[in-house]
């Protein structure tokens, strides 16, 4: 019993990590209909930037500045928001397709910097040296990860309400005006490109906390947990629950994060030994089988965009009705 | 005359060796309802893709008010009093009716990321007003009732309502509207006759490109006529009726479709 009630902590705390990842996806390509092909570099620069900033001194590679958690932790999502910054001054006059190319390349580049560059990141060994949060009061057990599950929820759910409110107001207005039509928005005295920019550093920053999170919660991070299958996953998330729906992006996440996992185990279990060999192909045919159904029979995700109503009359911010 | 709203100077566009728009020079009086006519290729889109800033001009220069607004952006000249709507409408379809007319007032304060967070209050009454002043223009042209549908499924003809009532949030001195007639039922375009009649008594002045002849020569004084990139027609409406060369030329091509 405590066994299956601490796997649900874990699996728990992974899914909320991811959920914030798609909470700021969906900022980016939900509300502003930014097509970022490379979520995995903002999750990397958080990760590994709360990790150097947080980490113990290390002899091979940087790290050691013993900051106090949540300065590593924020430093990590500025790093995440700062390397978003200079990518969207290079990319954010492209469009669609092509900004998703450049940011999908960026992703690779920096996954290869993060490899080959061993002085910064500690190489294709990976990034250690770190000392969890309070790992003094709770040890390294279940009463730790509960912990760390209640530290992660309580930043979910905050993250949660900032966009929530963030969407219902004049700024949420004017994303979704320029994600439906650029040009006209531009004609009714709108400034596009520094609400892009604005947005895709904020999704991209929320990106870097789940990063920094999720690096924290292994106290180690590397190249291999920045692959672009975490960026597909991401995206997998967001279209299955839901784009440009909040509630939706986290529902998705805690789905394809099960249908991961539960795959995983399953194939493990059930699949013949040589097909053990490729469990992982088989995952991915499977999510991307999910992918390419969502988007043929329910392209506007489990729980789609609801339109923002009038509210006849009263003067109180936009309330949520059925479209 | 008095000083022109838009005062046009040589205005000249290239598409690499097609050149769309050639040496327009053109006074728009203030409180006209001036027609733009021509058949397809005219260039009639294409100079109004440049008065808004959409494109930039090759050369020539552009007046608005007395100012030199040449090469500026749309969402400048906006700020500065000209509004326009497209050929083809451009809601913002997955946004309710009202949210379309909503978003264009200038200077909202909750359209900084952090306005909501720092300023709720004030946030919170500017939209109230905003609302308010939405309904109002709703209900002038006659789309009220639609409020809370999304702008991408009401039809055609009440999407050009639509863009005239977003324009109208910006209060513009001089509106140009392309080819609101086209495509809209007779019931719909006389509400927007009214409704552009009624706002030009208030001295709005209005720019319309327009194929339906009726419209044009009931409603628009002057009448401009392009062809070919080159302003070839300016008079009343009647002098373009009794014109010989326009009529075969360019009536009678537009008649013929």
């Amino acid at each position: 019993m405590i066994g299956l009630l601490s796997y649900a902590v874990f699996f728990s705390t992974v899914a909320s990590i991811l959920a914030i990842a798609v909470l700021g996806l969906n900022l980016q390509w939900g509300f502003t209909g930014l097509f970022n092909g490379g979520v995995v570099a903002f999750f990397g620069a958080g990760a590994y930037g709360t990790l150097i900033l947080g980490g113990t001194p290390q002899a091979d590679h940087l790290g050691g500045f013993g900051l106090a958690y949540p300065l590593a932790l924020a430093g990590g999502a500025v790093a995440a928001g700062a390397l978003a910054w200079v990518v969207g001054i290079l990319t954010l006059r492209l469009r669609h397709d092509y900004l998703a190319i450049a940011t999908f390349g960026i992703a690779v580049t920096f996954e290869n910097v993060m490899r080959n560059a061993e002085a910064l990141s500690g190489g294709a060994k990976g990034f250690r040296g770190f000392e969890r949060p309070l790992r003094d009061l709770f040890g390294d057990g279940f009463a730790y990860n509960l912990f760390f599950f209640s530290l992660v929820l309580t930043l979910l759910v905050a993250v949660y309400l900032f966009l929530e409110r963030l969407v219902r107001s004049p700024f949420g207005r004017l994303l979704r005006a320029i994600r439906e039509d650029e040009d006209a928005a531009r004609s009714l005295g709108k400034a596009p490109a520094r609400v892009r920019l604005t947005s895709f550093v904020t999704g991209s920053v929320i990106i870097g906390l789940a990063g920094g999170l999720y690096a924290t919660f292994y106290a180690f991070i590397s190249p291999q947990d920045v692959l672009p299958t975490l960026t597909f996953q991401i995206w997998a998330m967001l279209i299955v629950g839901g784009a440009g729906n909040n509630r939706g992006a986290a529902l998705g996440a805690f789905l394809i994060w099960g249908a991961w996992t539960a795959s995983g185990w399953a194939l493990s279990r059930f699949a013949p030994v040589e097909a053990q060999l490729y469990t992982g192909s088989i995952q991915y045919i499977l999510i991307g089988s999910i992918i390419v159904a969502m988007l043929l029979w329910r392209p506007q995700g489990l729980l789609p965009e609801r339109l923002v109503l009038s509210q006849s009359g009263q003067p109180v911010k936009p309330r949520q009705q059925g479209a | 005359m008095a000083e022109p709203i838009l005062s046009i100077r040589g205005l000249t566009r290239d598409f690499g060796p097609f050149r769309a728009v050639d040496g327009v020079s053109l006074d728009i009086r203030a409180g006209s309802i001036t027609g733009l006519i021509g058949p397809n290729g005219a260039g009639k889109s294409t100079l109004f893709n440049l008065l808004t800033g959409m494109l930039k001009p090759t050369s020539g220069t552009v007046r608005l008010n007395g100012q030199d607004v040449t090469g500026l952006p749309p969402d400048r000249l906006f700020a500065m009093g000209l509004g326009r709507t497209f050929q083809i409408p451009r809601p913002f379809a997955r946004m309710s009716v009202l949210e379309n007319v909503m978003l264009a007032p200038q200077g909202q304060r909750g359209e900084g990321i952090l306005g909501p967070f720092l300023a709720p209050a004030r946030v919170r009454d500017q939209e109230a007003r905003i609302r308010r002043r939405a309904l109002e223009v709703l209900d002038f042209v006659t789309l009220a009732p639609l409020a809370d549908h999304p702008a991408g499924k009401i039809s055609g003809g009440q999407m050009k309502l639509l863009e005239l009532a977003r324009v109208l949030m910006g209060a513009p001195s001089v509106i140009l509207l392309d080819e609101p007639a086209a495509g809209v039922n007779p019931a719909l375009t006389r509400i927007l006759i009214d409704k552009i009649e009624e706002l030009n008594r208030g001295g709005t002045t209005f720019v319309i490109i327009e194929h339906d002849m009726d419209f044009v020569m009931s409603h628009c004084d002057p009448v401009i006529a392009l062809a070919e990139g080159r302003v070839v027609f300016q008079g009343t409406a009647d002098e373009a009726r009794a014109n010989p060369v326009l009529l075969d030329a360019y009536l009678g091509a537009m008649a013929d479709g």
